[in-house]
């Protein structure tokens, strides 16, 4: 696993693989290099093939749009779908909600994720491997199966329609404590160890000692759980009856239900560009630990 | 003997303290555990085993228990076959096709580049992280008849049909977002696989004459038989769940032919069948577990 994890880190800037790679080109030189880029390049301009639809039909005028759907080129470039959404009864709401569920779901998961986790790794208990037993099944169980009694709970504690409890079936993901027991297992005994004999309390070696070292789970932790949350669709479209407490995916499926009737795809392409863009900004800047999350899920 | 006894006496206090504020630490994730998946996964088996309907909810005492009569129905329902047939065919062409690209282009990114690899693989990451709504409104903007994809296709001289309202087509265009959005993941992980390899391996069949391809077929692939099974359980289990796709693209349609598993449960508890919902989601449950142990028995490295 930490193998595994440290290759995963950017491997361009690690001396020792760049030494390696430096030796496979060597190995490889003969092979047609062009060749080999041209073909990436090609699968690269495919990849990003929706990226470039969405945001040059988004730029697209309605009247535009109406004459020549499948144009690839827009005529004139206009912003007047981004203002038409923001104009949009409902928009901003959806956007608020989306914010404060991803909030819950964020927190939530620090807190329940640590605490679990470096129980998980770091404690001797009754009943650990029953425990680990239950992260691993969380992980398995399908949502499908699921959800039915999710929801009949939910309305059972007077949270149907509410962004609470659209957050909490999220607030603690098993794969978040995995990521941290993962990490706690990195973590040297003798360090906990030595504070034990100093005579400090489990929760204070947990706050004092182990939390302040375990800066890296929990920024993958909050990227993990955020991307869970803002991405969310099924769940939310469940919980929520009323427009008010829509996320920005089920505001957005349903304007586009309604948009799609009067083929206004400006503005149904102007909310996707805005529902996925807050993501994709953060991971260019910190592809690192979702590379690690959700490579994380598979990682057992 | 006393003296034996305290210290055993004492050691038990201090475990069971010890068992205590460990299972605090785990209150949280445990609370949360319990509510939405432990309580929900029994209680779907023993809904799926009545005939509850949503309406019923209010009245519990309306709820009669009917056995495996919902199991019965299930399997003789043609919907629910077809259903099942169709996450075959999502699984059966879904997952081998997100692992072939996923391991060439692992493949190549590892293979001693290093001009533009790191834009490449964010490149290719990239749609792992996409809003699958809004990805899924792009592909209905780009496949619809007067869209992006025929207008490309009319370039060529060839007349496009309308992708999503064609019983035929539409789940080929729904295989092909399942695909886009995880073949990233998998090259990730293929990725993470192939640079776990040591390189003298490599260096020693060079040395003894191997050339690529039998270096790709007697080294590369046999290490990475633990990867490989990784990604196909990971992809196959996933897949079997297929929902956003074919909800956001067709909603299960044209005449169903798209319709998932997922997407058949979730058709029931709209309409409130809960009992034979919650049967359908546990034969998910099961088929799910299935695939998991097949895939493990028939994958596991021989030695």
């Amino acid at each position: 696993m930490t193998a595994v994890a440290a290759s995963l880190n950017d491997a361009d800037t690690d001396v020792t693989s760049s030494a390696a790679a430096d030796r496979i080109a060597v190995r490889h030189r003969s092979v047609g290099r062009p060749l080999l880029y041209g073909a990436l390049a090609l699968c690269a301009l495919l990849t990003l093939l929706p990226f470039y639809w969405v945001v040059s039909g988004s730029l697209r005028g309605l009247d535009e749009i109406r004459a020549d759907p499948g144009a690839w080129v827009p005529q004139h470039v206009t912003l007047d779908n981004f203002v038409r959404l923001f104009r949009t009864e409902g928009f901003g709401r959806f956007l608020t909600n989306s914010v404060l569920v991803a909030l819950m779901v964020v927190i939530g998961n620090i807190v329940a994720a640590s605490a679990a986790g470096y129980a998980l790794a770091k404690l001797e208990f009754a009943g650990k491997r029953l425990a680990f037993g239950a992260v691993m099944a969380a992980m398995m169980v399908p949502f499908t199966t699921v959800f039915v009694t999710q929801f009949v709970i939910t309305v059972d504690m007077g949270l149907a329609d509410t962004l609470t409890g659209i957050a909490l079936p999220g607030v603690a993901l098993p794969l978040s404590v995995f990521i941290m027991r993962q990490y706690a297992q990195s973590v040297p005994d003798e360090l906990l160890e030595a504070a034990r004999i100093d005579g400090a309390g489990e929760f204070r070696i947990f706050f004092r000692i182990f939390l302040p070292l375990a800066g890296p789970a929990v920024a993958t932790i909050t990227i993990m759980s955020f991307l869970n949350s803002w991405n969310n669709f099924i769940w939310p479209l469940i919980v929520a009856q009323s427009t008010s407490s829509y996320t920005l995916p089920v505001g957005l499926a349903a304007t586009s239900q309604a948009a799609q009737h009067v083929t206004d795809y400006g503005l149904v392409l102007a909310g996707a560009l805005v529902v996925m863009l807050p993501v994709l900004v953060l991971f260019l800047f910190l592809q690192r630990y979702f590379v690690q999350g959700i490579a994380g899920s598979g990682m057992r | 003997m006393t003296s034996t006894l305290v210290p055993v006496a004492r050691r038990r206090a201090r475990n069971s303290r010890r068992t205590a504020v460990a299972w605090l630490f785990l209150a949280p994730f445990a609370v949360v555990f319990l509510l939405y998946t432990a309580i929900p996964t029994v209680a779907a088996l023993g809904f799926s085993l009545t005939d509850l309907r949503g309406s019923d909810l209010r009245h519990p005492l309306a709820v009669d228990f009917t056995g495996l009569d919902n199991y019965l129905r299930l399997f003789q329902d043609p919907t629910f076959l077809r259903d099942i047939l169709n996450t075959a065919v999502f699984v059966a062409v879904g997952v081998p096709l997100t692992m072939a690209i996923g391991f060439a282009l692992a493949l190549a990114l590892n293979s001693g580049i290093r001009r533009m690899r790191g834009v490449f693989r964010t490149v290719f990451f990239a749609p792992v992280v996409t809003n699958v709504v809004a990805v899924a409104l792009i592909w209905q903007y780009a496949f619809n008849a007067g869209g992006t994809v025929n207008k490309a296709l009319g370039h060529v001289g060839l007349a496009g049909p309308n992708w999503l309202d064609d019983p035929h087509l539409a789940m080929p265009v729904v295989i092909l977002l399942g695909v886009w959005r995880n073949f990233g993941t998998a090259m990730v992980l293929f990725l993470a696989g192939l640079q776990a390899v040591p390189e003298d391996v490599y260096e020693a069949a060079a040395l003894d004459g191997a050339g690529r391809w039998r270096q790709l077929r007697h080294i590369t692939l046999p290490l990475l038989l633990p990867t490989t099974l990784m990604v196909s359980v990971l992809l196959t289990v996933f897949y079997l769940q297929v929902f956003d796709e074919p909800y956001l693209l067709t909603d299960g349609g044209p005449l169903g032919s798209t319709e998932s598993v997922s997407l058949y449960t979730y058709h029931q508890f709209g309409s409130g069948q809960l009992g034979m919902s919650s049967a359908a989601s546990f034969v998910m449950l099961l088929l799910v577990l299935l695939v998991s142990v097949v895939q493990f028995r028939l994958l596991r490295p021989r030695t």
